[in-house]
C-alpha cells in the first residue's frame, strides 16, 4: 500500500539478489514466439499481488493495470515482450533426428553444436550436423539450416514431435559484473516491468503489457496498444551492443573507430531516437534525457538505424500513441548466450522509474 | 566406485587439453588405483597402469590405449578486454560462435566465443586471418581485469555441461575420447576377481589430438606384444553414408585395414560372436586416425587392433554416445584379455586357418 509519504517520494525499485534470481528464472524459461506460456506463468504469479486488474488477452499478452492515486493520472502503457527467438521441429527423419526451422532472427552460424530443450517437457537435445563424416573437407563453406538437425537421441525419438518448439538450454550465469544467459532479449525488459509494477509511481495509471510475438512482427503489442488505449507508451527492451574491437586492434592509433556499435555495454540505458519501425516521440526522448541528467543516471543514445521494438506497433495504434523505447544494452542477443552488465540493468530500471514518476500532462502538451 | 555414467560425466566435466592432461589423469588415477597393481606417469604425461598376469616370466604384455586429451583452444592474444584464440587439436571454426567456454587464467573465467562482424575485420580478411581469425572470447570483465587475470598461453576449454539425453545416451564435450576411458574402466571392473595369463597395461595416452606423442612413447617404453587402440568413430544418422559411419547403440566397431593385424581382427570378431555381442566391422582402408597408427610402427613393430565406439558430432561440445556401446566395449576388452593364451603370439597368423 502506498502511503502519503510514498506518494510524495515513490520508492525507487532496487535490483538485489531476489531480482537477479527472478531474471534467472525468466531467462531459463522457454518461450519462443507463439509459445509464451512458461514466461506468462511467471509473470502472472509475480504481478497478481500488485495489479488491480490482470487479464490474458486473445493472443496471450498479459495486461496488468495498476491505478494511480492522483486525480486524472496519465494512462501510461509500459510494454516488454515475453517471447524469444527460437526453433521449431518440422520433420521427423528417424533415429531421434529432426529437421527444424527458426522462429525470429536467428542466424544458422549460431546454432551449430549447441544444446537445446525441446517441447513442454524440456527434452534435452543437441543441434548437430549428422551426416558430417570428416573434419576438413568443406570448412570454407558456411553451414546453413539445411545442414543442421536437432538430435534428441534414438531413445527419445517418440517423446518429441514435429510442431514442438525448442530453445537453447544455456543456463544463466554471473560473470563478474556481467550476466550471461539466453533470451536476455527481452526477459530483462520483463523483469524491469515487473519491478515497475511492484513499485508503481502513484502519479500514473500503469498499464503493463507483457507482450507476445514481438520477434515475429510485434503482433502482441499491436492488439495490446489498442486494448489499453494509453496516453503514451514506454517500451522496455534489450538492444544489441556491437561494441567490439577491430580485429587488428589499436583502433584509436590507427585513426579507426567502430562506427557501428549501436550501443555500448556499461554506458547506461539506451534511449531510442529512431529505428526501422518507429520515429520515437521527441518530447518523451527529451523527458528521458532530462530525467537522466537531473538524477545523474548515465545513459546513451542508441544509434539510429535498423531494428525495432514493440513501439513500432504501438505508436501507430488508434489515433497514434506517443511512444519511446528504452533498452538495456546487450551483447550477442539472438545467440545462445547474451551478455549484459548488471550496472546497465540497474540504471535502466532507475531511469524508467524516475521518468515515469516525473511524468505530467505538460510533457505531452509541449510541442513535438 | 561410482556408476559408469557418473564417472563418465566427471571425465567430461574437466578440461585436460592435449599436453595438459592432469585434470583427467587425476580422475583416472583415483578410479583405477584399487583396480590395478601399479601405476606410473610417462615422461610425456601418459598414465600407465598394469594388471599383472599369471603366466610364467617372461610374460607377454597386452596394451590397451585410449587417449585422454581433449581438443580445445588457447589464448593467443589480448585485445581490448577480449581474448584472441588459437586451436588445440582439430577444430572446425564454424562450431565456435556462441559456444560457452572456460578460460583457465589465473582463475577460471567463464566466457563465450564471439564472431567479429565483417566491418571490424581487415578488408582483405579470409585466408590472412588464420584458422580461428575473427573469433574472440568475451569473459564479461573489464579490459583492466582481463589484463590482470589472463595471458597468452592460457587454455580455453569447452564449458558445455554433460547432457543426459536418456538412460542410454549421453552428450557433451570430450566424449572423444573419455568414452573410451570409461570403457577401459569398465574393463578393469569386469576383470576384478578374474585372472589373465598376460600382463595388461591400461594406458591413458597424452597428446593424441596433436601428435600421437603419448601413445608412441608409451608403446616404446612398455613394449607390449600386442596393442589395441580404443577410440571413437563417426556415428551414423539418417542420410549418412553407411560405410563411413556406424550406428549408435549397436555395439563397438572392429577396425579392418592396413593399421590392423588381421589375426587380431579375427580374434576380436570371433570373440564378439561368441559373446553374442553386436559389432560392426569398420573399414579403415589407409588410416585409422587413432593411436594405433603410431603404436604399430614402434621399435620393431607391434601387431595392433582398433576398437571404436560410435559417436555423433565428433569434435564439437555436443558429442553423443551410447552408454551401452561403452559397456560392450569394456566387456569385449575384458574377455579378450582373459582369453589370451600364454602362447597366443605363436598362434597369431596372417592368413586364416594358417
Amino acid at each position: 500500500m502506498a502511503t502519503r509519504a510514498s506518494l510524495a517520494n515513490p520508492r525507487p525499485p532496487r535490483i538485489a539478489e531476489a531480482q537477479i534470481r527472478l531474471l534467472e528464472r525468466l531467462c531459463n524459461a522457454c518461450a519462443v514466439s507463439g509459445n509464451e506460456s512458461e514466461v506468462r506463468k511467471i509473470v502472472l504469479e509475480q504481478v497478481k499481488p500488485y495489479a488491480s486488474e490482470v487479464r490474458v488477452d486473445a493472443l496471450g499478452n498479459v495486461l496488468a493495470v495498476r491505478l494511480g492515486q492522483t486525480s486524472q493520472p496519465l494512462r501510461v502503457m509500459v510494454a516488454a515482450h515475453m517471447d524469444e527467438v527460437g526453433l521449431m521441429l518440422v520433420d521427423d527423419e528417424g533415429d531421434g533426428i529432426f529437421r527444424f526451422d527458426v522462429i525470429g532472427g536467428l542466424n544458422a552460424s549460431q546454432l551449430v553444436a549447441k544444446s537445446v530443450f525441446v517441447g513442454r517437457e524440456h527434452v534435452p537435445g543437441v543441434i548437430g550436423r549428422p551426416i558430417r563424416i570428416s573434419e576438413d573437407n568443406d570448412r570454407d563453406e558456411k553451414l546453413t539450416l539445411d545442414d543442421l538437425r536437432i538430435d534428441v537421441s534414438p531413445d527419445n525419438a517418440k517423446r518429441v514431435k514435429a510442431g514442438d518448439y525448442a530453445t537453447f538450454s544455456t543456463a544463466f550465469a554471473r560473470l563478474g559484473a556481467s550476466l550471461r544467459a539466453k533470451a536476455m532479449d527481452d526477459r530483462i525488459g520483463v523483469a524491469n516491468l515487473i519491478e515497475l509494477l511492484r513499485n508503481a509511481p502513484p502519479n500514473i495509471d500503469l498499464l503493463a503489457a507483457f507482450t507476445v510475438q514481438e520477434e515475429v512482427g510485434l503482433r502482441g503489442a499491436r492488439v495490446a496498444g489498442y486494448a489499453l488505449n494509453p496516453d503514451l507508451a514506454l517500451v522496455l527492451d534489450c538492444t544489441p551492443a556491437h561494441d567490439l574491437p577491430f580485429w587488428e586492434g589499436d583502433s584509436t592509433a590507427a585513426g579507426q573507430e567502430n562506427t557501428h556499435y549501436n550501443t555500448r555495454l556499461g554506458a547506461g540505458p539506451a534511449i531510442y531516437i529512431s529505428d526501422a519501425s518507429t520515429i520515437h516521440d521527441p518530447r518523451l526522448i527529451r523527458h528521458l534525457m532530462e530525467t537522466a541528467e537531473q538524477l545523474r543516471i548515465p545513459y546513451q543514445i542508441r544509434q539510429p538505424g535498423g531494428g525495432g521494438t514493440d513501439a513500432g506497433a504501438i505508436h501507430r495504434q488508434r489515433f497514434g500513441i506517443p511512444s519511446v523505447s528504452l533498452s538495456v544494452p546487450g551483447r550477442y542477443i539472438h545467440t545462445p548466450a547474451s551478455l549484459v552488465r548488471l550496472e546497465d540493468w540497474k540504471n535502466t530500471l532507475r531511469l524508467a522509474h524516475a521518468a515515469l514518476s516525473r511524468l505530467t500532462p505538460a510533457v505531452l502538451a509541449a510541442d513535438r | 566406485m561410482s556408476e559408469p555414467v557418473t564417472f563418465l560425466k566427471e571425465l567430461i566435466s574437466v578440461a585436460g587439453l592435449s599436453g595438459y592432461e592432469s585434470p583427467v589423469r587425476e580422475l583416472l588415477q583415483a578410479a583405477w588405483r584399487p583396480l590395478v597393481d601399479e601405476m606410473q606417469v610417462s615422461r610425456l604425461g601418459s598414465l600407465h597402469a598394469i594388471r599383472r598376469g599369471s603366466a610364467s616370466e617372461p610374460r607377454p604384455a597386452l596394451l590397451y590405449a585410449a587417449h585422454m586429451d581433449a581438443i580445445g583452444m588457447m589464448v593467443s592474444g589480448l585485445l581490448d578486454g577480449f581474448l584472441r584464440i588459437t586451436e588445440v587439436g582439430g577444430l572446425d571454426p564454424r562450431i565456435l560462435p556462441g559456444q560457452l567456454v572456460t578460460v583457465h587464467a589465473r582463475k577460471d573465467l567463464p566466457g563465450v566465443v564471439v564472431q567479429l562482424p565483417a566491418h571490424l575485420l581487415p578488408a582483405e580478411a579470409g585466408e590472412t586471418l588464420g584458422k580461428l581469425g575473427g573469433l574472440l572470447v568475451d569473459v564479461g570483465l573489464s579490459a583492466s581485469e582481463v589484463q590482470k587475470l589472463a595471458r597468452v598461453g592460457d587454455l580455453v576449454s569447452f564449458a558445455q555441461p554433460p547432457i543426459e539425453l536418456s538412460e542410454e545416451y549421453l552428450a557433451g564435450h570430450s566424449l572423444d575420447n573419455r568414452a573410451s576411458l570409461a570403457a577401459l574402466t569398465e574393463c578393469l571392473q569386469a576383470l576384478q576377481g578374474r585372472q589373465t595369463a598376460w600382463d595388461v597395461w591400461f594406458v591413458a595416452t597424452a597428446q593424441e589430438e596433436e601428435t600421437f606423442g603419448g601413445a608412441q612413447t608409451s608403446a616404446f617404453q612398455l613394449r607390449p606384444a600386442l596393442a589395441v587402440a580404443i577410440d571413437v568413430t563417426f556415428g551414423s544418422a539418417p542420410g549418412s553414408p553407411a560405410y563411413l559411419t556406424s550406428p549408435l547403440g549397436k555395439g563397438p566397431t572392429l577396425g579392418w585395414g592396413a593399421n590392423i593385424h588381421p589375426g587380431l581382427y579375427r580374434r576380436f570378431k570371433e570373440l564378439a560372436e561368441r559373446l553374442e555381442m553386436p559389432y560392426k566391422t569398420e573399414l579403415m582402408p589407409t588410416y585409422s586416425g587413432t593411436d594405433a597408427e603410431v603404436m604399430q610402427i614402434v621399435a620393431q613393430g607391434i601387431p595392433t587392433m582398433v576398437l571404436s565406439i560410435p559417436l555423433r558430432y565428433m569434435h564439437t561440445p555436443v558429442e553423443m554416445v551410447s552408454l551401452k556401446d561403452i559397456a560392450r566395449a569394456g566387456r569385449l576388452l575384458a574377455e579378450f584379455a582373459v582369453q589370451l593364451e600364454p602362447d597366443f603370439m605363436d598362434r597369431l597368423t596372417w592368413e586364416e586357418g594358417e
